[in-house]
Formats: structure tokens, C-alpha cells, sequence
């Protein structure tokens, strides 16, 4: 200790002065400012930990007194003794609506941003952007009332069609036809409806980012409006969509009335995507909380963590998705 | 096939502003002809107005008549996308396509005419690097990102790309001005050889570079900014650098310009 202590250089005689000179000038709005940013991000690290240890506890309570298989029971009959519930139901449920609202929202809103950035005349284009706004504006209870009293009644002739003549995919079949098309299908639609305009406005966003340069390259080749697009528009604004998709997937996922009043839920679980039935994490979660038991509330909080790992799951892959065409992305252009 | 350009009464706006006025000219098979002139005065207008390329920006209108050999750009039924096709351009700022490899940069033009045989494909390719001097330096790495090449391999290769339709007018908008001296050279030597093959217009700020690389050079000017540009004259190189007939060229290629 002693030896370190002599054979230690003294410390070098400019940088002292320097950071006395600095500590000279700080001013108290700076201490008080940075005390509290710091004080903040602290705090809100502790929240989180602290809501994360919470729900955990509370999780693998549940978990640990169901007489069922969490993972693989169909019935969430978590206040009844013995408790017997499982996510399988819901997870199927969750994943076969927010694909289904994935499949028809992503291409419409692509297209509609195509048809705002390179086809509307600009007269249109700023009433176009202004709907798809307020379409976002509209609550999801909204939503849900709509679709439940309008949608429901209206998809019944597409769905005895798509029972009739694709009815042989299984997926479109219809066990007993012309049931009220409560089911995962019609929930899909109106989550497609509903993430439309996040996708759209982002997606529309990324596309007026690509550089003039990029489109007149394929332009001056000869290439069509369309092949424009298809050679420098949309690889230039892929990674962006893909964002704008997971936006709106995790969206889709977490979406609760709307789900709720237009499902009749049920803990069945079947390819037949246009029979009644059914439920996602979030639409259990809302009908089952009011009345349900300290057990059965535990038993919920599992079930929003594994929807919380679902979507942390989707954003990853969107992430490795964008960081494995990074090469090609453009940004070193 | 190298083909004739024969531009008459040619103006240009933007929207309301007329950013050229009134150009005729003509331009020879086979030859390089530069544009020269202050900024501002129109020549990226103008050679935009070539490959129909001008009417792509918002407001972006042309009167007037453009013709290659007998066939005239702008005439109805004309469709500016086959006009593309037969008339090249290289920018001034590199733009290969970012997400395509050196090989697809090259077929993209084939493969939109329709071209889509591989081993057809990997010989143009093949003979349009080897044309823009860049194959020794890319025949390893077709399959990497064009974007990963330096400044002036990309206008290089932007150059392949454009001669690999086999054009018959090519168009230059100050495709050196992003790059080194010796990139410089390069290109310079290129265009040199391409002239054999096609026509050639190409705008410069580099009165030098002019000077070295073209037959023909034409000087543009504007009266006062905010007014359309005109062209004041044209005429060999060699004549516009030693003896112009107007007072204004010499004043510019001097340098007593403004
Ligand atoms: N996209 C545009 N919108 C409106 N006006 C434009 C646009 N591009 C050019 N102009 C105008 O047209 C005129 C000619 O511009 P142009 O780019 O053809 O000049 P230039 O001779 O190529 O100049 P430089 O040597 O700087 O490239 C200028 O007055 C310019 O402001
Ligand atoms: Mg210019």
C-alpha cells in the first residue's frame, strides 16, 4: 500500500487546473437540471423494475396452483376450485387475428401510401391524409360498437361465400353454416381496419424519405411508374414498412373492446376460422377481470406477460429482419 | 445506333418560370458536345428536356421540338418511357441502386427491355463494365452491394449501367464534379471511347475538361437571375476556347465573368 502510495505520479497539473476551471463555471440551473433528468431516469428505472418483479410474483403464483397445463388447456376457469386454466386458446386466437389483420392491412396501406406519394394528384392527397388521420383518432370502443352492429351483420354474405366456394381449405369452412360471423375472421377485419392508418401514415412517411436521386436513376433507365417503385422505392422503404408493420401488429395484438364486442368468445380452438369462437390475451383479460378471484387475477397477469413476451418476440424478429439488409439499406449511399 | 439530336425553339418551366428560352441546336452522331455556362443558366434543364426527363418534376413543362434523328420526342403518342430507354443519362451525384448488387445494377436496364436470359445477361453485363473501365476492379464481387463501391468506381458503374441498353444518345450531368482527379481522368478517358459508340452530351463546370473532351461546346447564359437562359453560341471547341464569336463566351471561359 505505502509503496503504491510513493511510486503513485502525482497527478499532472493542467487537467486539475482545467477541471477546477470547469467546476468554476457550473452554474446552479445546470446542477439542479441534471439532479433532476438523473433523479428521473432512476426513478423510472426502479417503476420498472418494480412493476416487472410485481407481476412476476403475481404470475407464478398463478401458474403454480393451476391444475391444468398453462400452456396447453383450453378453458380459463381460473375462479373455480381447482382452478383449471391454460393460454392455448387465447395465444391461437391472438396469433390467427392479428395475421389475418397483418395480411389485409399491410398491402392497403402500402397502396394507399404509393397512391399519396406517386399517383394522387396533390388536390388529393391532403383531404386523403386528413381521413386516414381521423380514422386513427376514432376510440376503439368506437370501433367495437361499429363492428359489432354493423360488421357482424354485413360479413354474413362474405362468409357463407367464402364457406361455399373455398370452404374445401378447411380454413374457410364453416362447421354449421350461416352462424353470425362472430369469430376470429370478422375480428381480424376490423383490427385490419383499425391499424390501417398507423401503417398507412408511417409507411407514406418513409416513402417521401427516399431520395429523388434513387427513383430518376430508374426513371432515366426507362423504367414505368410502377417498375420505379418496384426497383428504388420499395427496397429503399422496406425496413421503414417493416417498422410501420410491427407498429401496427403490436397494435393488433394488445387491442381489447374491439375484439371483445365482436367475438363471442369461447374456449375453442379450431382451424375453421370463420366458426364462432374463440378469444385473444387482451379480450380475456377485459371480460375476466371484473369478476374474477385474487387467484384468478394472478392467473391473468400471466396471461398479459405472455402477451408482453409475444410482442417483445415480434419486435425482435422485425429488428433482425432490418439489420440483415442493412448492407443493402441505402443509409451509405 | 448513334443517332442525331436536332433541338428547335426549345423553352422549359418550372410551373410559371421559364427556365430556358428558345434553344436551337444541333448535335452529331458520334461526337461529345459540352454544355458550359454560369450556374443557374439551364444546362441541367436542358439536358433534362433531352431524355424527357424534365417533365418528372412537379410543374416541369416543355414547348418546343426535339428530335432524334426524324422522330420527335415531344410528339403526341410519343411515350417518354421508350424515350428513356433510347436516351441515357448519368447524374451528377452517383446513384446506383442501393439495394442491388454491382451485377443486378448493370441488367437492371436489360431486364425492364425484357431481357431476363442468364447467360445473356452475364455477357452484356460482362462487355458494359469492361466498356466504363471498371471490370478489373468488380469481376469479384458482382454479388456485393453497389453502394460499397468509392465515388468514382459508383459513377463508373452508373456509366455500365447506363450503356448496358445499348442507348443511342447519352446524356452527362456533371458526372465528374463528385469525384477525385484521378476518377476524373478515368471518366475522361471513358467518355473518349464511348464517343465511338454513341452520342454524347455532357455539362461542365470544368472549362479544362471541356476543352479535353469535346468536339462541340455550346455556352449558355441568363440575362439577370430570375430570367430564362439562353443559348449564346455554339461551336468547336477548339474555336469557343481560342476565337468565340461572342464577346460574353470570352468573358466567361476567361474568367472575367460577373
Ligand atoms: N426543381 C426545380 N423547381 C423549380 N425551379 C428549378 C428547379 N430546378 C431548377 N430550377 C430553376 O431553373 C433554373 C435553371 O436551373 P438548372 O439546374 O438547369 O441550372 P444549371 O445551369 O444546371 O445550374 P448548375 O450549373 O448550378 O447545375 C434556375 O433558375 C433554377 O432555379
Ligand atoms: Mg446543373
Amino acid at each position: 500500500m505505502e509503496i503504491t502510495k510513493e511510486t503513485a505520479p502525482p497527478p499532472p497539473a493542467v487537467p486539475a487546473a482545467a477541471a477546477h476551471g470547469r467546476r468554476g463555471v457550473t452554474r446552479p440551473g445546470d446542477r439542479i437540471f441534471s439532479g433532476l433528468s438523473r433523479g428521473s431516469g432512476i426513478l423510472l428505472l426502479v417503476l420498472m423494475a418494480a412493476i416487472a418483479v410485481f407481476l412476476t410474483v403475481r404470475a407464478a403464483n398463478a401458474i403454480s396452483q393451476d391444475h391444468g397445463n398453462f400452456l396447453t388447456t383450453f378453458e380459463w376457469d381460473a375462479n373455480t376450485t381447482p382452478p383449471v386454466f391454460g393460454i392455448a386458446v387465447l395465444l391461437y386466437g391472438t396469433l390467427v387475428s392479428s395475421v389475418i389483420a397483418m395480411a389485409i392491412a399491410v398491402p392497403i396501406a402500402v397502396g394507399i401510401a404509393l397512391f399519396m406519394t406517386h399517383y394522387a394528384p396533390r388536390r388529393l392527397g391532403g383531404p386523403l391524409a386528413y381521413v386516414i388521420d381521423l380514422l386513427a383518432a376514432v376510440p376503439s370502443i368506437v370501433y367495437g360498437l361499429w363492428g359489432a352492429l354493423f360488421l357482424v351483420p354485413h360479413l354474413q354474405g362474405l362468409t357463407s361465400w367464402l364457406d361455399q366456394y373455398l370452404g374445401w381449405t378447411v380454413i374457410f369452412d364453416q362447421s354449421n353454416p350461416g352462424t353470425a360471423p362472430r369469430n376470429l375472421f370478422t375480428a381480424g377485419i376490423l383490427l385490419a381496419i383499425m391499424i390501417l392508418p398507423i401503417i398507412t401514415n408511417v409507411s407514406r412517411e418513409v416513402i417521401r424519405q427516399v431520395p429523388a436521386a434513387h427513383e430518376e436513376a430508374a426513371l432515366a433507365l426507362g423504367a414505368t411508374r410502377w417498375e420505379t417503385i418496384r426497383m428504388s422505392v420499395l427496397p429503399f422503404a422496406r425496413s421503414g414498412i417493416i417498422s410501420a408493420s410491427m407498429l401496427g401488429l403490436g397494435r393488433a395484438l394488445g387491442e381489447t373492446m374491439a375484439v371483445v364486442t365482436v367475438l363471442s368468445s369461447s374456449d375453442k380452438l379450431t382451424a375453421h376460422i370463420l366458426d364462432p369462437g374463440g378469444g385473444t390475451f387482451a379480450a380475456n383479460i377485459a371480460s375476466h377481470f371484473g369478476e374474477a378471484t385474487s387467484l384468478g387475477r394472478d392467473a391473468l397477469i400471466a396471461s398479459g406477460l405472455v402477451l408482453f413476451v409475444i410482442t417483445l418476440l415480434v419486435n425482435g424478429a422485425a429488428r433482425v429482419i432490418i439489420a440483415r439488409r442493412k448492407e443493402y439499406s441505402g443509409a451509405n449511399a | 445506333m448513334a443517332k442525331r439530336i436536332d433541338v428547335s425553339g426549345l423553352s422549359a418551366y418550372y410551373g410559371s418560370h421559364k427556365a430556358i428560352d428558345d434553344i436551337s441546336m444541333t448535335v452529331e452522331p458520334r461526337s461529345v458536345t459540352a454544355f458550359i455556362g454560369p450556374s443557374g443558366c439551364g444546362k441541367s434543364t436542358f439536358l433534362r428536356t433531352l431524355n424527357r426527363m424534365h417533365e418528372v418534376t412537379p410543374g416541369g413543362r416543355v414547348e418546343g421540338k426535339v428530335l432524334l434523328d426524324d422522330e420527335d420526342l415531344y410528339g403526341s403518342g410519343v411515350d417518354p418511357v421508350a424515350v428513356r430507354r433510347t436516351v441515357g443519362m448519368v447524374f451528377q451525384r452517383p446513384n446506383p441502386f442501393p439495394t442491388m448488387s454491382i451485377f443486378d445494377n448493370v441488367a437492371a436496364g436489360l431486364r425492364l427491355n425484357g431481357t431476363h436470359k442468364k447467360s445473356q445477361l452475364n455477357d452484356i453485363v460482362e462487355q458494359s463494365l469492361k466498356g466504363a473501365n471498371l471490370w478489373n476492379e468488380v469481376k469479384d464481387r458482382l454479388n456485393k452491394p453497389g453502394s460499397g463501391l468509392s465515388g468514382g468506381q459508383q459513377q463508373r458503374l452508373c456509366i455500365a449501367r447506363a450503356i448496358a441498353v445499348e442507348p443511342d444518345v447519352l446524356l452527362m450531368d456533371e458526372p465528374c464534379s463528385a469525384l477525385d482527379p484521378i476518377s476524373t481522368l478515368a471518366i475522361e478517358d471513358l467518355i473518349g471511347e464511348l464517343k465511338e459508340r454513341f452520342t454524347i452530351v455532357i455539362v461542365t463546370h470544368n472549362m479544362q475538361q471541356a476543352a479535353r473532351v469535346s468536339d462541340r461546346t455550346a455556352f449558355f447564359n441568363l440575362a439577370a437571375v430570375g430570367q430564362p437562359g439562353k443559348l449564346i453560341e455554339i461551336d468547336e471547341t477548339e474555336r469557343i476556347f481560342s476565337n468565340p464569336s461572342v464577346q460574353a463566351t470570352e468573358d466567361y471561359i476567361s474568367g472575367r465573368f460577373g
